[in-house]
């Protein structure tokens, strides 16, 4: 790389040093990054120590979390956790890929841009004023409308028992939906872009509605990076803590009612961190720990699902 | 003869760009027509105006009339959608379905329709391939994914998937550019087959094909038909100087 | 109905059914910023952005150490993040092409898809406990940097990705220092993807709240120094939000309100920046005349 021009060039001699000055100090910043990783992930396994060794893997199934008694089990939040996200999965991957299809396939192309724009600035909002609008905005809607409606219709169901209360994993659910809409949407709208056109093309030829077209050519041929859309969606929703605590009730028991409050991994740590102390806060560390991994193997499967479609797709793209 | 296609000042545009100009030509039926002309003078465009594909771009726009057995393709209550099935279209490079198996390809017109009949399915998969003389190569392995076959066979599958809308017209943009020559004869054999069922254009920039295949050549240049007639006069005794001019090759 | 009408109604029926879906996702972003904006402008007053917040319910509070505590943590995690994140994604850039490269690329993947509360969780673990500095402005400014850093990195790295090698070798061949050519092409050409990137990330981590739960805690005066606890805006919403006391509500819609504008105004302010540089962009403009002449 060092080239042997003449020596009307200054600072010659400082070249090698320069450069490998450089180079070690941008190298070691950027090991920082993986230190980092390590270093806090040893260090929470640590700080939870105390908590896996009394309660071992029945931590994962026990479904008691009693600080007067000193007995700790992750159950009722890895539960609350999953119905939280299962709902915003349920209400948001439709609306998501119903947006996208929109944005990508039909949208004038004025308004493309700027209406892409504005989906993603929902993902700008912070979680703290998406909670503060659902205690003022959302809940009561639920209360007085959505809930006792699904209650009549669906009550005789373990998934509907109780009274609307509003605070419960059925609103935070709903707000998960809205926030992790922006990210299924717009990875979905780019899986979608990227189908050639001649794909839509060839659907077009043989007599195909624009709807159909959108079916058999984009949808199909998108539909593992729509996957993989979906499932960093998810990843989100996991790991969301501001909005579900101020929205779920903060009950720490397994409950299957949807109307019921719950707690999740993420809520509960929110909700209990000022006075833990001891074995509870060993317990408390050790659920961030679950949620860590919950969380990494989640996004490290989106990405492998998005970035093997993106690297299947031609180099052309574009809609029609 | 009759004429199957008959455009009547015809201009398309992409935006402000005036890609076809003032085109009036009668493309005859049941035989193969082939266009040819430089890059960019508008050969593709003129057949995507055929089928009505040329609006689908955004920006582009079609003005004059375009018959198909005497009824304008565009006209108000026309819809596209109706006027592709009659009117097929093979393209450049060959876009089977990548998802879909080489059964699901060649129906896939027809399942749009509502079809269910698997007897029925099974029939037009049968007909369809022996047309595009691809039957005895994949019959065994009508399973597999429509790109697992070659350039020349997915090409060929395109053209069953075509066919088996049973449209009246075939359009073929430059089908053979991406392929082979023993898959370019494969295809060129079996448009003989066809022209006795079917109105055959087909968009080339190579002019020994053009020759080996057609009944009829027109010739276009920046936009406009320079000339069209019987493939053996375009080739041995053209009317017009510039035709002359690109048929031996001085430019183009 | 045959089957072609059919046909054509689920057409119509879809379009609608998508157009439908962009109004039903847009309700919830227009109604928030309506109520915040309804709910938090009659906070809003001079006396409000200068006063401190009490946490009494008596008329008088302000957000004042709020948002200059918010400031000061943005500050000092970009102090931290910004350089890290931008050399990361420099080295995985410029020198990246190797096991080791990859192995960064990977970590700052999972860096970047921590929950923030485990983030602050690790903030916790290695400032306010093991380095005993406890809840304090420098624990939360290091969560904050810990979410800034592969945030800043990714857009670093893709900043410098679309400047075109030609640049790097004309440079290089000229016997331009290998740092001095990573550098100038940085500073010129991919200046504008980076400081987008860093605005970005600081519009997120200013409305972070989980972290500075575990970190920052919350301070009620106007004391800002580094190792003691500080408000900020995120934490002033939370505690209040379902206040029984108005003047506490209050606080807390004043306080979504300031947080939305600042959040808003960096994001928008960054995209219509972008979208200025790439409406001149020589390549956008040839991408779509060879889109029209690709027909012949």
């Amino acid at each position: 790389m060092a080239s042997s021009k003449g020596s009307r060039l200054r600072g010659k001699p400082l070249r090698f040093g320069g450069d490998r000055i450089f180079e070690y100090t941008v190298m070691g910043v950027a090991t920082l990054t993986l230190a980092l990783v390590w270093l806090l992930v040893v260090r929470m396994v640590f700080d939870a120590q105390l908590s896996i060794e009394r309660f071992g893997f029945g931590f994962l199934i026990g479904g008691d979390w009693d600080p007067n008694r000193d007995v700790y089990g992750a159950l009722p939040f890895i539960f609350g956790t999953l119905m939280t996200t299962g709902i915003a999965v349920l209400i948001g991957v439709p609306l998501s890929i119903g947006i996208a299809t929109y944005l990508s396939e039909l949208a004038p192309p004025w308004l493309k841009g700027p209406l892409s724009f504005v989906v993603e600035l929902l993902a700008a909002v912070p979680s703290v004023i998406y909670g503060l609008w659902a205690m003022y905005a959302l809940r009561p809607v639920m209360v007085d409308t959505v809930e006792p409606f699904f209650q009549s219709a669906l009550g005789w169901t373990p998934l509907f028992q109780g009274d609307p209360v509003g605070l419960d994993k059925f609103t935070a659910g709903i707000i998960l939906a809205i926030m992790i809409i922006p990210t299924i949407a717009s990875v979905s709208k780019e899986a979608m872009m990227a189908v050639p056109d001649s794909q839509r093309e060839a659907a077009l030829s043989i007599g195909a509605t624009r709807y159909e077209t959108t079916r058999i050519a984009v949808l199909t041929y998108a539909r593992s990076g729509i996957f993989g859309a979906c499932i960093l969606g998810l990843g989100r929703a996991v790991g969301e803590t501001m909005a579900v605590t101020m929205t779920i009730g903060n009950a720490n028991r397994v409950s299957w009612s949807l109307l019921d409050p719950g707690q999740t991994m993420a809520s509960l740590i929110a909700n209990n961190w000022g006075e833990a102390q001891g074995l509870q806060l060993s317990a408390l560390i050790e659920v961030g720990l679950v949620l860590f991994v919950i969380a990494l193997l989640v996004n490290a499967f989106a990405r492998i699902m998005v970035g093997r479609f993106m690297s299947r797709v031609p180099a052309t793209g574009g809609g029609l | 003869m009759d004429d199957k296609i008959v455009t009547k000042g015809l201009n398309a545009y992409f935006g402000d760009v005036h890609a076809v100009k003032g085109i009036d030509i009668r493309i005859p039926k049941n035989a193969i027509t082939a266009i040819i002309g430089p890059s960019g003078c508008g050969k593709s465009t003129l057949i995507r105006c055929m089928n009505r594909m040329h609006e689908v771009v955004r920006g582009a726009r079609v003005t004059g009339e375009v018959l198909l057995d005497g009824r304008d393709i565009y006209g108000s209550q026309m819809d596209p959608v109706l006027v592709r099935t009659k009117v097929g279209m093979v393209f450049q490079k060959p876009n089977p379905f990548p998802t879909m198996s080489i059964y699901d390809n060649v129906v896939a017109g027809m399942r749009l329709n509502g079809e269910k009949d698997w007897k029925r399915l099974d029939a037009t998969v049968e007909r369809s391939l022996k047309l595009a003389a691809l039957w005895d190569e994949v019959k065994h392995q009508l399973d597999a994914s429509g790109v697992s076959i070659s350039g020349g066979q997915q090409q060929r599958l395109c053209i069953a998937r075509a066919l088996a809308v049973q449209p009246e017209a075939l359009l073929l943009d430059e089908p053979c550019s991406a392929l082979d020559p023993i898959a370019t004869a494969k295809i060129e054999d079996l448009l003989f087959d066809l022209k006795d069922k079917y109105t055959i254009v087909i968009v080339t920039h190579n002019m020994q094909q053009a020759a080996r295949v057609a009944d009829f050549t027109a010739f276009m240049y920046m936009g406009e038909l320079i000339e069209f007639g019987v493939t053996k006069k375009i080739f041995e005794n053209p009317d017009k100087e510039l035709t002359e001019k690109y048929i031996t090759g001085r430019f183009g | 109905m045959n089957t072609y009408e059919y046909r054509k109604l689920k057409n119509t029926l879809a379009s609608g059914l998508a157009l439908a879906c962009v109004i039903l996702a847009l309700i919830p972003l227009v109604y928030i910023l309506a109520g915040v904006v309804v709910k938090g402008a009659p906070a809003l007053s001079w006396e409000f952005l200068t006063n401190r917040t009490v946490g009494t319910g008596e008329p008088g509070e302000g957000i004042g150490n709020a948002i200059v505590g918010t400031l000061l943590l943005v500050f000092y995690a970009s102090m931290i993040g910004l350089p890290v994140g931008i050399l990361t994604g420099i080295y995985v850039s410029e020198y990246g092409n190797n096991k080791f490269g990859t192995a960064v690329r990977f970590f700052n993947d999972v860096l970047a898809n921590f929950p923030s509360i485990v983030v602050g969780l690790l903030a916790y673990a290695l400032v306010v406990a093991y380095l005993n500095v406890g809840f304090s402005l420098i624990a939360g400014s290091v969560a904050l940097s810990i979410i800034m850093i592969p945030i800043v990195a990714n857009t670093t790295e893709e900043a410098l990705r679309m400047v075109p090698n030609s640049l790097r070798e004309g440079a290089l061949a000229l016997g331009v220092a290998r740092w001095r050519t990573v550098l100038k092409v940085m500073l010129v050409s991919g200046r504008a993807g980076i400081v987008t990137g860093a605005l970005l990330a600081i519009a997120r981590i200013a409305g972070e709240t989980a972290p500075l739960l575990l970190t920052a805690f919350y301070s009620s005066y106007w004391s800002f120094s580094p190792t003691e606890p500080i408000a900020s805006l995120p934490l002033t919403i939370f505690r209040n939000y379902n206040s029984p006391s108005e003047v506490l509500l209050q606080q807390a819609w004043g306080a979504a309100l300031v947080l939305i504008i600042i959040v808003l105004t960096l994001n928008i302010g960054v995209r219509l920046f972008m979208r200025q540089k790439t409406k001149k962009s020589k390549a956008v403009r040839m991408r779509w005349m060879t889109r029209l002449s690709r027909r012949d």
